[in-house]
């Protein structure tokens, strides 16, 4: 017995093809990555607007390293198609492949958190804070809304891998992982625009 | 199994290990190029920007399509339409918000390099 809501929904009511519980929880779950998608446009235009305020402190091209940046970068990159990875697997009911995979993941996305807090670390300790300028106001706001998103992705990420040890690849997990990955997707795809109008054009 | 059916309708489970390894490579190029661009100053200043801009667009599809497996299909039709809303959001609030500070900081004498980058493509 269960009481996963999903379990609730009688599996195959209707030959209507909404009626898959499954599919119109996913349908739902990127209605929110889209609200969350406007919520990142504001604060890129936040930091877009305040992008030159510098309040006689250091400018872009002072604060990044761009090689440093490419490293997280590549991190997210990796861990996108590694989480692709464990979906293939899932498809295939390997759970150790998926737990694998999912675990590899994990780890690629700590490695971005840990190379972002360091980053951030470094610059308020040299009193480059988010109270030193406008830009670094909207620098810290746009980096680190994106970098807390990808923070609850791995807090999401470590129950899931509890999940598919404890309960398998039941319907609802393998649901919950295809919504992780839809929203794991969409951190990279956002960092996309944060690595071009941070640091690709804050360094020109 | 009953679940397979159910799950393989929804749009972010349709991958195939080419389609990530594809995907995956241009995007690797397609953050490569920018760098590149950026780090050697190969272009001048307005056409790096275009540049690195058109990278991140075509990126962005890429992951949209090898990723999260965005198509013309039925069961994505809503998906699609639901991101296509999204987009002019998204071109409004930020496109909106520059117009208006661009404009307000030029009758204010301010000439930072943003403006000057900008104003051959904001009215």
């Amino acid at each position: 017995m269960t009481t996963d809501v999903l379990d609730t929904f009688p599996a195959h009511a209707e030959d209507h093809e909404h009626a898959d519980p499954v599919a119109t929880t996913a349908f739902g779950f990127w209605i929110y990555i889209m609200s969350d998608c406007i919520l990142f446009a504001t604060v890129f235009a936040g930091f877009v607007v305040l992008s030159h305020n510098y309040a006689g402190g250091p400018t872009g091209k002072e604060l990044f390293d761009l090689k440093y940046t490419l490293g997280e970068t590549m991190f997210l990159l990796f861990s996108s198609v590694t989480y692709g990875f464990a979906m293939l697997a899932m498809h295939k009911e390997r759970k150790q492949q998926v737990l694998g995979w999912l675990l590899v993941t994990f780890l690629l996305g700590l490695g971005f958190i840990v190379m972002e807090v360091n980053e951030f670390t470094q610059m308020v300790v040299a009193g480059h804070g988010p109270d030193r300028s406008g830009f670094l106001s909207g620098f810290f706001t746009l980096v680190g809304t994106h970098g807390c998103h990808v923070t609850m992705g791995l807090i999401w990420m470590a129950v899931m891998m509890a999940q598919v040890m404890t309960k398998g690849l039941t319907t609802p997990v393998q649901s919950r992982l295809m919504r992780l990955s839809m929203f794991w997707h969409f951190l990279d795809i956002v960092w996309i625009g944060v690595f071009t109008v941070v640091y690709l054009t804050g360094v020109m | 199994m009953e679940h397979d059916a159910a799950i393989s309708h929804s749009g972010a489970s349709k991958g195939t290990l080419s389609s990530y390894v594809t995907g995956f490579i241009l995007a690797i190029v397609l953050t490569v190029i920018p760098f590149w661009l950026v780090m050697s100053g190969a272009l001048s200043p307005g056409h790096t920007l275009a540049a690195i801009f058109s990278a991140a667009v075509v990126q962005i599809l890429v992951h949209l399509h090898y990723f999260l497996h965005l198509d013309r299909s039925s069961e994505e039709q809503w998906n699609v339409m639901a991101i296509a809303f999204t987009a002019i959001a998204v071109v409004v609030v930020v496109g909106g918000s520059l117009w208006i500070m661009v404009n307000l900081h030029e009758r204010m004498g301010d000439t930072s390099l943003l403006i000057h980058a900008l104003r051959p493509m904001i009215g």
